[in-house]
This record gives structure tokens, C-alpha cells and sequence, in this order.
């Protein structure tokens, strides 16, 4: 992910939504949408955080002023 | 509310457990009990090779045999092409999922099913088995992390590419996904670092060993909708895995979970009941199955085997100020292992400000990996505790002060980007110094010493569902979709009895299928307790809302005129017990009915546990006493603590067995030599003291009532506590699971 960002592992964008932010991401970023995104949904490969909790919202998910927001691999079979 | 007046009532109390009786008379139907008119028995025929191209199977003879009623290859299944499957349990590849319930092109391991029988007896169905004629491809096979991962490693997988965080290399390779986090900038804290420290561990590939094995019995009746009856630790998933190996609509399916002998999240997974269902389908009768111990083994999912580095670093004051780790999971034959939980666990106990997780997870000729019991975080915790002791000898600091120093707490952000909410590993820690154990003196003697460690597990929360009957005598039955493992009918019946100023035992539990309750997630990721249980919570004040009205009828005022405390509604000078109310609802308009689901997002509490380990080493044999072994945990809120200290002392003593005895040992050409209870040794009630156990409560503010997931974290420490314990004695500290007697010899032999 941070070969996007030339190695950035932190940047602010704005955005209400995880949809929004996933689409200032790839103004600032080409390229962004399509690695996270399948169609028009989280690829299934990939979570989402919001404030630290993954979100089942995915896209939808509300993102406040300060929140942040994590790309994060889907861990399977976690539920040992 | 009782729970907000003047402390609980129900919670923190040790009733009976409601299916107390059925278990312990025998009474309790479990899968092999199922019995249903015209049942067959089914059976399947598993590859002796662990790598071998599928060139032809003939069954001609095997349906020849009398009684044989039906035969099954991979190519029976439904082909519903190639994609991904989220079946509760995270991204699945449907292919994968498919090929590992009966091969098709190839079989990857040493006991994959190719090809099953169903039959009038189970004896039949066994002779069946030897009249399938399957001609192999026989391949080389490769059964270690790091040599699947060479150049010119034999490939498992002819179309199978690397994958980097949704990124397709392109690249063929066993290395089916490779992934980093980074916090800060580790090269920078390393080259600043006072001391610096760094190790190779490796650990063995272990099965989750419950009693009980994998059974089905499916019926495809003629309407085409099928019932499956299963030891499931999720009546849910195993639906959706059904529907989507079967590639047919979960409405058509019925999943009848049955009383379960163990899981520890090996019984996620379905092996029997798209093979069951075929069957039955075939055959025109239900099929029966149930595995063999030795098929358990070798063919259901086991925990990867690993290789990890860890390199961590500390200033002079002891405080860790970088870490680095690169963590190797086999996933087995197919990809979609556990690493990614052991990236969240593996510096989850420390505040560091700076590190980097390098993770891969790579396939290999064993069966294909899956959840034990806080999956992934044994092996890193076994590593990262090892270094971190490490770091305290080189600093002069005693194990425990530079835990304390660096432990986890609010407000830390965890390398992988997670920033945690109220925690309490420093509780456990602080409870670890406080006891009457590690104020003991260190067991006397040459060859006696004394380990501590910690470890943690994240827990998870998904989707429950709950309905609450209201009897006219004032009972309660109460209705969930989480199969009971570890006693959690009693605890979440205990949380609706508290909402509600019930007694325990005035609300009857029950596990229902799938067609009788809203969707329920797997038994798994410490989660019943916790998310079952808020629901149950929610189901209450569902029929407490709905009873105030009933109330206020029979009052002649308002609903929100009627008060609800401790068991008791009251308006004015009125005042009626639940039971009493309970009784008069055929005058208030009937039945009452609470149901309640949640999907909670955040809230997740996650659990920290520590060890005191106290072991004796006979340099002569190598063998390994443990003398006495402390458990301390934090439970959130113990809803019974009876329950809470039995998954403190199930856990350790699987970490112990990991420690101690526990591996899969294979042969040159992949086949597995230990596929017994005998040969594969798990600790007994003979070979360990008392497990003692210390509860800590750090309520849990996500949760109504504070519960934190006690099912899992306990796995993780015991393996380097014992460790630290075995080096404490004889001076020498293996650095690869198990520590079984020739390897202490041996290091000890290295060391003179």
C-alpha cells in the first residue's frame, strides 16, 4: 500500500464516509481505488477500520473529523 | 435495573449448568447418536500420497459391491466456478474450498479425500473403499515453511500467484500471500537502540485433539431440501459452506447442530457434510458419517507449523523501543492461514513505538491450516516472550519488571495500526507479582526453575440472535444459535436472568438449527459469552418494555408510568413480581416474545492472560515436571466464574501440551506417523498438577455488563513461561516447539 503513497505510512484526506475517503485517496493517489476495491465494494481480501474497529459497513461506514481510518488484511479463520 | 442496583445478583454466581444432567447421564445426543430410518453409513477413501497428480479413479467395482448404494468423486461436485466466498469466517476461495472436501486434479496431503461410499453398514462401505482403483501421479512433496518458499520448491498450486494486500505479483509461488505493517520507523529505533536482541524460533504443526471427531448425517429428501445434523461449532457457517460447495440456495438447507465433544475452532470447518449430503442425494436415504481418528488427523485442520524472527530493542532504562518481526505460517495444502491474526498478536502485550511485521503465508503438503484457539498467537507469543527475556538479561532486569515497564495499556497503538481501548494487561501482570505463587520461593534444587510470560487474543464480536418465550409460571425459554462449548447456555442465560432479577435456573437455554433462530456466527474468537450474551441482554429488555405495557394495562395507566427494578414492576401504590405478571398476560393481550440480534462493530474487548510456570528437567532423560502452573486472566466481567477458570485450565493445559509433547511428525515422503492418540501425546489429568487460576476483571466498556472473551489468550504464554522455566533450571532454552526430552538433551549436550 505505501508504494502508493511513496512510503507515507500516515495521510489526512478529507471525507464522511470510508467511500469518500477511498475516493480522495485516489485523487491524491491513482491507483488507490482500484487496489482496495472490487467493484464497487472492500475487496474481501482487505478490511476496513474505523477508529480502530474494523467496520462491517465497509463503504458506507461514517467517518467523523478526526477519525482514522486503516487499510488492514482480512484475517480469516480468526475465531479460533 | 438490578444490574444497576446495588450490584449483581446472578452474574459472578456459580448455578448448575442447565445441561448439566444430559451430559454427565449420557443423555446428551451428539452427532454419532443420530439415528434416523434407512440410514447408510458413508465413508471416505483418502490419498496415502502427500503431493500426487489425480490421473484416473474407477469406482466400477465399488458400486458393483451389494449394499454399496452410492459413490462420490471430486467430480461429483458441483463446479460453480472460481470465486471468492466470505463464509463468516473470513475471504474464502470457492475452488479451495471445494477440492479439500473431495480432490479433483490433485491431492495435497496424505489423507485428502478422493473419493467416498455409502453404504448399508459402515463395514461394507470400508470394503468398498478398497475396491476404488485411483492411479497417481506420485509428486515430490515439501512440508516446510521455508522450503516451499525456495526456488524450485515443488508448487502446489500450477495457477496459484503471490498476493500483496490486493495486489496479484503475478508471480508463481507457494508463497500465497505476503504482507507488512510498519509503525514509525524501525531502522532508525534499532540503530538508536542501547541493546538489541534477536532470535529464530520455529514450532511445530499441532491438532486441536477434541474427543469427539467429525460426524454427519444428511437427508436430501425429494423436495430438494437437504438436513444436515453435525458437531458444528457454527450451524450457520457449515450452512454456507454447504450451499457453497453444493452451489445450492441456504434456503434448502437445514443445518441441526448437535451437542459438540470439542472444537477449539477446528470444527469451523465442513469435511463430511457436502460429501453426506452427495450421498444421500445418490443413494435416495440418509448417510451417516463419522471420522476415524487417524482421518481426524490427517485430514482436518491443524495449526501451522511455523518459522518466526523476532528482533526487538531496548534503551538502557529498559523501556523497548523497536521490533521487527517475520512471521512464516504454513497454511497448509491451501492458502488463507492465520498469520495475519499472529500480526496482531505478536507485539500485543508491549507499547512500542516504532516496528515492522513481516508476514507470509505459505502452503504446504499437510492438512489445510485452520483456527486453534487464539490462532496465530502461541508461536509469536513463544518467540516475542523469549526475547523480551532476553532483553531484561542483558539489562540486568528481572522478567517481570521489564513487562510491567512495557506493558500494553489504553491509548496504545499496536504496530499493525490498532489503538487500544481499556485493557488490562498490566492488571494481569501487576496480579502476577501479587500472587502467593510467584512470592514462593523458586522450586529448590539443581534442576528446578521458574518462567513467567503473557500473551493476549483480540476476540472478535459478529452477529447473534436471541428470542425469549415468557412462561405463564414465570420462566423464561430462551432460544440462541450458539452452539455450547465451554458451558455458554449457563452464561448467557445468566445475563438474561440478571437483566431480567431472575434466578439462573428460571430461564431454560436451548441451541436451535438453523430454521429456528435469527443468524448466529460461529462459536469461535471468544465471542458467545460476550456478543450471545448481549444479545440475550437485549432479547430481556425487549420482554421488560413489552411487560411494562402489560402491566400498565392490567393498572389502568400509562406504559411509561410503570417502573421496572430488581424483578419487580411498580406504578404508584402497584407493584407486581415477574412471575406474578408473567402469569395474567392471557388477560393483557398473550404471549411475549423478546428477540433481539446484534452485529456489534466496536466494543470488542480483547483479553490478556499471564503464566507462572514452576518445572523440574531430568538433565539425564530431558524430561519436563511441571511442578505447579498459574493461570491469570482478565475476564472483563466473570459472568460464572466456574466456567471462566475451566477455559483458564483447558487452555494452559493445551499450551502446555504444545510446550511439551505435541507435533505432528512426519515421514520423509509426507505421510503422517503419529495419527493416534497414542503416539500423538496430549497431556492428562496424570501428567500435571492443579492448574491454579487467578481471574482479573478489567470491565470491558464495550460491553453492558463488561465481558471480555476468556476462550482463547490462555493458549498463548504457557509455551514460554515453561520455557523460561526449563532455561531458570538447567540453562538452556530451546528455541523450537516441542521442547520434547531429545531436544533438551541435545541443547544440553551443546551447552556442556
Amino acid at each position: 500500500m505505501q508504494k502508493l503513497t511513496a512510503g507515507q505510512q500516515q495521510v489526512e484526506v478529507e471525507g464522511a464516509t470510508v467511500r469518500e475517503v477511498v475516493a480522495a485517496l485516489d485523487a491524491r493517489y491513482p491507483g488507490f481505488k482500484e487496489r482496495v476495491l472490487d467493484g464497487d465494494r472492500i475487496k474481501t481480501e482487505i478490511a476496513v477500520a474505523v477508529d480502530g474497529e474494523v467496520v462491517a459497513a465497509g463503504l458506507r461506514a461514517k467517518v467523523g473529523p478526526q477519525s482514522e481510518v486503516h487499510f488492514l488484511p482480512a484475517i480469516s479463520g480468526g475465531a479460533g | 435495573m438490578s444490574a444497576t442496583n446495588g450490584g449483581y445478583k446472578v452474574i459472578g454466581t456459580r448455578p448448575i449448568r442447565h445441561d448439566g444432567v444430559d451430559k454427565v447421564t449420557g443423555r446428551a445426543i451428539y452427532g454419532a447418536d443420530t439415528r434416523l430410518a434407512g440410514l447408510l453409513y458413508g465413508q471416505v477413501l483418502r490419498s496415502p500420497h502427500a503431493h500426487a497428480r489425480i490421473k484416473s479413479i474407477d469406482t466400477s467395482k465399488a458400486v458393483a459391491l451389494p449394499g454399496v448404494k452410492a459413490v462420490l468423486t471430486g467430480t461429483d461436485l458441483p463446479d460453480a466456478g472460481d470465486q471468492m466466498v466470505d463464509l463468516g469466517e473470513g475471504p474464502a476461495r470457492l475452488k479451495y474450498l471445494r477440492d479439500n472436501v473431495l480432490a479433483t486434479d490433485k491431492a495435497l496431503y496424505s489423507g485428502h479425500p478422493v473419493a467416498a461410499v455409502a453404504a448399508t453398514s459402515a463395514h461394507i462401505a470400508e470394503e468398498a473403499l478398497d475396491l476404488i482403483e485411483v492411479e497417481y501421479e506420485v509428486l515430490e512433496a515439501v512440508l516446510d515453511v521455508r522450503e516451499a518458499m525456495q526456488e524450485g520448491a515443488p508448487q502446489l498450486h500450477d495457477d496459484m500467484t503471490t498476493q500483496e494486500f490486493g495486489e496479484d505479483t503475478g508471480r508463481k509461488s507457494n508463497l500465497a500471500t505476503h504482507f507488512e505493517h510498519r509503525l514509525g520507523d524501525a531502522d532508525k529505533a534499532f540503530a538508536e537502540a542501547d541493546v538489541v536482541v534477536e532470535r529464530e524460533f520455529q514450532t511445530a504443526t499441532v491438532h486441536q485433539g477434541y474427543i469427539e471427531p467429525h460426524n454427519a448425517t444428511a437427508s436430501w429428501n425429494a423436495d430438494g431440501q437437504l438436513t444436515v445434523w453435525t458437531s458444528t461449532q457454527g450451524s450457520f457457517t457449515a450452512r454456507a459452506q454447504v450451499g457453497a460447495v453444493l452451489d445450492m440456495p441456504i434456503s434448502r438447507i437445514k443445518v441441526v447442530p448437535q451437542e459438540i465433544g470439542g472444537g477449539f475452532g477446528g470444527k469451523i470447518p465442513v469435511y463430511l457434510e457436502p460429501v453426506a449430503a452427495l450421498l444421500s442425494k445418490a443413494s435416495g436415504q440418509p448417510v451417516k458419517m463419522i471420522m476415524t481418528r487417524p482421518a481426524v488427523f490427517e485430514s482436518t485442520g491443524p495449526t501451522p507449523g511455523s518459522y518466526v524472527k523476532i528482533k526487538m530493542g531496548a534503551d538502557k532504562s529498559g523501556k523497548i523501543v523497536a521490533a521487527d518481526a517475520y512471521i512464516a505460517f504454513e497454511s497448509g495444502a491451501y492458502p488463507g492461514g492465520l498469520v495475519g491474526a499472529a500480526a496482531m498478536c505478536v507485539f500485543s502485550c508491549y507499547d512500542i513505538p516504532d516496528g515492522r511485521i513481516d508476514c507470509y503465508d505459505v502452503v504446504v503438503n499437510k492438512p489445510r491450516s485452520f483456527a486453534y484457539r487464539a490462532p496465530g498467537s502461541t508461536q509469536v507469543a513463544f518467540a516475542t516472550e523469549h526475547v523480551v527475556d532476553l532483553l531484561a538479561a542483558e539489562l540486568g532486569m528481572e522478567p517481570l519488571e521489564i513487562r510491567l515497564k512495557n506493558t500494553a495499556t489504553t491509548g496504545t497503538r499496536r504496530i499493525d495500526g490498532v489503538v487500544y481501548p481499556k485493557m488490562g494487561c498490566k492488571e494481569v501482570l501487576e496480579a502476577i507479582r501479587d500472587s502467593e505463587h510467584y512470592q514462593s520461593p523458586v522450586p529448590a534444587g539443581p534442576n528446578g526453575g521458574r518462567g513467567i510470560s503473557v500473551g493476549y487474543w483480540f476476540n472478535v464480536g459478529l452477529k447473534s440472535s436471541c428470542t425469549a418465550s415468557v412462561n405463564s409460571d414465570g420462566t423464561v425459554s430462551l432460544v440462541e444459535g450458539s452452539t455450547d462449548i465451554g458451558g455458554t447456555r449457563t452464561s448467557v442465560a445468566m445475563q438474561f436472568a440478571e437483566t431480567l432479577g431472575l434466578r439462573a435456573e428460571d430461564v431454560k437455554p436451548q441451541v436451535a438449527d438453523t430454521d429456528s433462530i435469527g443468524h448466529t456466527d460461529v462459536t469461535g474468537g471468544s465471542r458467545v459469552t460476550y456478543a450471545t450474551g448481549w444479545a440475550a441482554y437485549k432479547a430481556a429488555l425487549d420482554v421488560r418494555d413489552q411487560l411494562c405495557e402489560r402491566a400498565a394495562q392490567l393498572w389502568e395507566v400509562e406504559a411509561g408510568q410503570v417502573e421496572f427494578d430488581d424483578g419487580v414492576f411498580r406504578s404508584g401504590d402497584n407493584e407486581m413480581a415477574f412471575k406474578e405478571l408473567a402469569g395474567r398476560l392471557e388477560e393483557t393481550g398473550g404471549p411475549v416474545i423478546g428477540r433481539a440480534t446484534v452485529d456489534p462493530d466496536s466494543g470488542v474487548g480483547g483479553s490478556f492472560a499471564a503464566n507462572i510456570a514452576d518445572v523440574e528437567v531430568d538433565p539425564e532423560t530431558g524430561k519436563v515436571d511441571i511442578l505447579r502452573f498459574t493461570v491469570v486472566q482478565d475476564a472483563g466481567r466473570a459472568i460464572h466464574p466456574a466456567y471462566v477458570e475451566g477455559q483458564m485450565q483447558g487452555g494452559s493445559v493445551q499450551g502446555i501440551g504444545w510446550a511439551l509433547n505435541e507435533e505432528y511428525f512426519y515421514s520423509g515422503d509426507g505421510h503422517l506417523d503419529n495419527s493416534s492418540f497414542l503416539d500423538y501425546r496430549i497431556p492428562t489429568s496424570l501428567d500435571l498438577p492443579m492448574i491454579e487460576t487467578i481471574i482479573v476483571e478489567v470491565p470491558n466498556p464495550g460491553h453492558p455488563y463488561g465481558v471480555r472473551g476468556v476462550g482463547e489468550a490462555n493458549i498463548a504464554p504457557p509455551p514460554a513461561a515453561i520455557a523460561a522455566a526449563i532455561e531458570d533450571a538447567v540453562g538452556v532454552r530451546p528455541q523450537e516447539l516441542p521442547m520434547k526430552p531429545d531436544r533438551i538433551v541435545a541443547a544440553l549436550a551443546g551447552s556442556s
